[in-house]
């Protein structure tokens, strides 16, 4: 076989080539169509999962203050460590659909208030009991009642009451809602034996690895559980380095001591992809970086001084200079086309000095500096992102002055607390969700102080609407009055950068979260 | 009483009354920070109703002196309590971290503490000459580049260029001493180079001040080599000064070097007093705080019972 044969048999196990171009290229080698069809089968054998191997993984966010009980993950560590030990009811899927995890098979009512899951039967927890419905009953309850402290506590509240019977978990909901089980997929939801209510933070879930070293902000390692319900995990062992240093974590990855790592920064991914061995991967997800205006305090309450600043913003200056190309541009909306029924036809604000400058005048402000707060952690580059802005508003003649805050105490003194600063949103895996969480008027996470009836009343009728004609019609409308009069510049949506060695196979991209949506450990497996 | 046993009870004494006063400090300090434990575990997805149960569950809804003074009484009972934020104990996980940075700390001040009074005898035997020049140019020159700098170099040219040694310098208690001294390697060596130069310019300069003095004109004269008038009259007099440098950089060895543990990815103290401070973990920044505090104090009580040893006057005061 010679040598470009090879080539493109390596790339039909890497998953690269399909077999319509395996055999038209194949065809042009002088290769018959029998023989070529044959080899094309055995490289895609070769794709089968294999199994086996010990899997490294170097991620950012690992503190030593981390807990593994499930409503406390904040962090890239902890979430990942719910992947490994742990299943939620459902998962999303890489094409945005709803995949089923724990929870057979899923059915609405027709009017979407009352969801049933069908649990899975003859799953084993790690400790040797097996699910039932009473288990994610007491899982629910754990994270939605009131002495709760958990991170999914926010979008458990739409529920009225739950109940297990059977092998059947359902929930009633207050008020209609079409993707309850996108909720469901939060990845704070993992089940736990008895809810986790004895204790939480035992790592013992039904998940494909089990828990054998918790060093909190050193590593989590895992070994494959013989009992595992599903056919994925391909791993004898998965191991989850904390490694924060992003310098750090590129030197473990090119030098071979980690397979996996998160969070390569923008300004490096260029180089790194070219290093030996390894591969750079970029994902279109629907984080997004944004500078946000509370709508309800002056300056901010007037629309034009609003309009006047989203039009003094070069978006595709910072997309180029603060994400290195990697991204796209935002257009004043916490959505982009990674969101199911996204409407690509609210027309793209564009960088206008002349808008702007135009706005700023018939907004009729004094001229006193508007003061823009910002820090390294509110986003990679926020500083600089922050600057940019300023130099470009200046060019309107609007005086953006810049106070940087301390990263630390960031988030509790500065975000949701002052008018007008910089933040970040790792996004949701559906419009509602997003919506739900920032922009309806009683959202404890209201971060622009956006409070309109008439967006709330579209939320909710969208919100049951299980027309998706309809329900695409109602978030277009949604996004075009938030594009127009909301409190919140999105200049641009990250992308996720990860990188892998050349070692494992089945790479797929996942908008939902960086690493495969967190589970790399799950789908791939060493070639 | 002999003088010297009621030094230094006095000195263990007041070092008791240092720590207690730099565990109120530093109490209060974490307290002045802006935030809770509840606000920074919660991060981002803090909603009141979680941040007042998360408070309650931490007990951070009670006055701030109610808990310094719990803290204490289980302090005195030999309980360093839990962390607030996983609920691990505090004495097992500081154990483990402090075993790592101890561990560490020892390898790098085993082969630098010698290597620099080594190196100081050197420059001093050839003041101003070739030797001298080098060993100050290069014990100068690594002192002088941070040494997180330092550290991604080494990490570049050693571990992902030549593949000699691990750029992570993981170590668990599965490895053997060999595998550990190998993991930690590259720590070590850069440590070295920081603490290197302080201690052989001061080995140097205590040396030399002494080179000037009546008695080791008279040694010289009497007609011994330049390394025996050193090793035998000058250098003992030089002990107290060295001594105390060589203590400050063992105690920076232990409590200063949390910007190698993150460039080495090495689980040491540091880097859990910094992810505490950063969670308002108040406990756990108290007990590492005492630790440190503990360590800084220790070496210096043993810099200066040494510094009274070596020196006959104070030794044997009138």
């Amino acid at each position: 076989m010679n040598e470009q044969l090879t080539h493109m048999t390596k790339q039909v196990t890497a998953g690269k080539l399909t077999r319509r171009e395996f055999m038209g290229k194949a065809a042009a080698l002088g290769v018959s169509a029998a023989m070529a069809s044959t080899m094309f089968a055995d490289a895609a054998r070769a794709a089968d999962p294999k199994k086996g191997g010990d899997l490294k993984i170097g991620s950012i966010g690992g503190e030593s203050t981390n807990s593994l009980d499930p409503a406390t993950y904040a962090s890239q560590v902890p979430a990942l460590n719910g992947r490994q030990f742990g299943d939620t009811l459902v998962v999303v899927s890489p094409d945005g659909s709803i995949e089923s995890r724990l929870a057979e098979s899923v059915e609405a009512s027709a009017d979407a208030k009352v969801w049933n899951f069908k649990i899975r039967q003859g799953v084993e927890f790690h400790n040797g009991k097996t699910l039932t419905s009473e288990d994610v009953l007491k899982t629910m309850q754990r994270h939605s009642d009131e002495n709760s402290k958990s991170g999914a506590l926010g979008i458990m509240k739409e529920i009225e009451s739950m109940k297990a019977d059977g092998d059947v978990f359902s929930v009633t909901l207050n008020n209609p809602n079409a993707d309850l089980p996108y909720l469901m997929a939060d990845y704070h939801l993992i089940i736990q034996p008895d809810g986790g209510m004895d204790n939480p933070s035992a790592g013992i879930g039904t998940g494909p690895y089990k828990l054998e070293v918790d060093e909190p902000g050193v590593r989590h390692a895992y070994s494959k559980f013989e009992n595992y319900w599903a056919d994925d995990g391909h791993f004898d062992s998965v191991e989850i380095i904390a490694i924060n240093d992003s310098t750090a974590r590129t030197a473990a990855l090119q030098s071979g001591q980690v397979h996996l790592i998160n969070r390569v920064e923008p300004k490096v991914a260029g180089l790194l992809g070219r290093a030996p061995g390894l591969s750079v991967q970029p994902t279109t997800g629907r984080g997004h970086y944004v500078f946000i205006m509370h709508v309800d305090t002056a300056p901010f309450d007037n629309l034009d001084l609003r309009l006047a600043l989203k039009y003094a913003i070069n978006r595709e200056e910072l997309v180029e200079k603060i994400l290195q190309g990697y991204g796209s541009v935002g257009n004043d909306i916490p959505i982009n086309a990674a969101y199911p029924l996204f409407d690509d036809t609210i027309p793209q604000r564009t960088f206008d000095l002349e808008k702007a400058a135009e706005h700023y005048k018939k907004s009729g402000h004094d001229g006193s500096p508007i003061v823009l707060r910002t820090s390294e952690v509110a986003f990679p580059g926020a500083v600089d992102a922050a600057q940019l802005f300023q130099q470009s508003a200046a060019a309107a003649g609007i005086p953006l002055v810049i106070e940087r805050e301390p990263g630390d105490g960031y988030w509790s003194e500065v975000w949701n607390v002052q008018p007008f600063c910089a933040s970040y949103w790792t996004g949701r895996p559906v419009q509602d969700q997003m919506y739900s969480t920032a922009y309806l008027s009683t959202a404890d996470w209201n971060d622009t102080r956006w409070k309109r009836p008439e967006f709330d009343d579209m939320l909710n009728k969208a919100k049951g609407e299980l027309d998706t004609a309809k329900r695409k019609e109602l978030y277009s409308q949604m996004g075009r009055m938030l594009n127009e009069e909301g409190g919140i510049i999105c200049p641009m949506f990250n992308q996720f950068i990860d990188g892998v060695s050349d070692q494992l196979a089945g790479w797929e991209p996942d908008p939902y979260d960086e690493l495969m949506g967190g589970q790399a450990s799950r789908k791939m497996w060493f070639a | 009483m002999h003088p010297i046993i009621k030094l230094v009870s006095q000195r263990f004494a007041l070092g008791i009354l240092l720590l207690f006063g730099a565990s109120a400090l530093i109490f209060g300090l974490t307290e002045a920070l802006p935030g809770d434990a509840a606000q920074a575990v919660l991060g981002q997805s803090a909603t009141p109703e979680s941040l007042a149960n998360l408070r309650e569950e931490m007990g951070l809804d009670r006055p701030a002196l109610t808990r310094y003074f719990e803290w204490l009484g289980g302090i005195l009972q030999g309980d360093l309590g839990q962390s607030l934020t996983n609920k691990l104990d505090i004495a097992e996980s500081i154990g483990k971290r402090l075993g790592n940075t101890l561990f560490l700390a020892c390898a790098a001040a085993i082969v630098s503490v010698p290597l620099a009074i080594f190196l100081g005898l050197l420059a001093v035997r050839f003041r101003n000459r070739w030797p001298d020049k080098l060993i100050s140019a290069i014990t100068l020159t690594t002192v002088s580049i941070p040494e997180f700098l330092i550290g991604y170099v080494v990490v570049y040219f050693i571990s992902v260029k030549l593949g000699w040694f691990s750029s992570l310098a993981m170590i668990n208690d599965s490895m053997s001493f060999g595998q550990k001294l190998y993991a930690i390697t590259l720590p070590a060596f850069v440590l070295t180079l920081v603490v290197l130069a302080q201690m052989m310019r001061m080995t140097r300069a205590a040396i030399l001040n002494l080179m000037q003095s009546a008695y080791i004109e008279t040694a010289e004269l009497k007609g011994l080599t330049t390394f025996q008038v050193i090793a035998r009259h000058a250098f003992p007099n030089a002990i107290s000064p060295i001594v105390n440098v060589v203590m400050l950089n063992l105690a920076y060895l232990v409590v200063g070097v949390v910007v190698v543990e993150v460039v080495f990815v090495y689980p040491g103290m540091g880097q859990y007093l910094v992810d505490s401070v950063t969670k308002r973990d108040v406990p756990v920044v108290l007990a590492c705080g005492v630790v440190f505090a503990a360590v800084y104090i220790g070496l210096n009580m043993v810099a200066d019972i040494v510094s009274i040893l070596a020196n006959p006057r104070l030794r044997h005061p009138k």
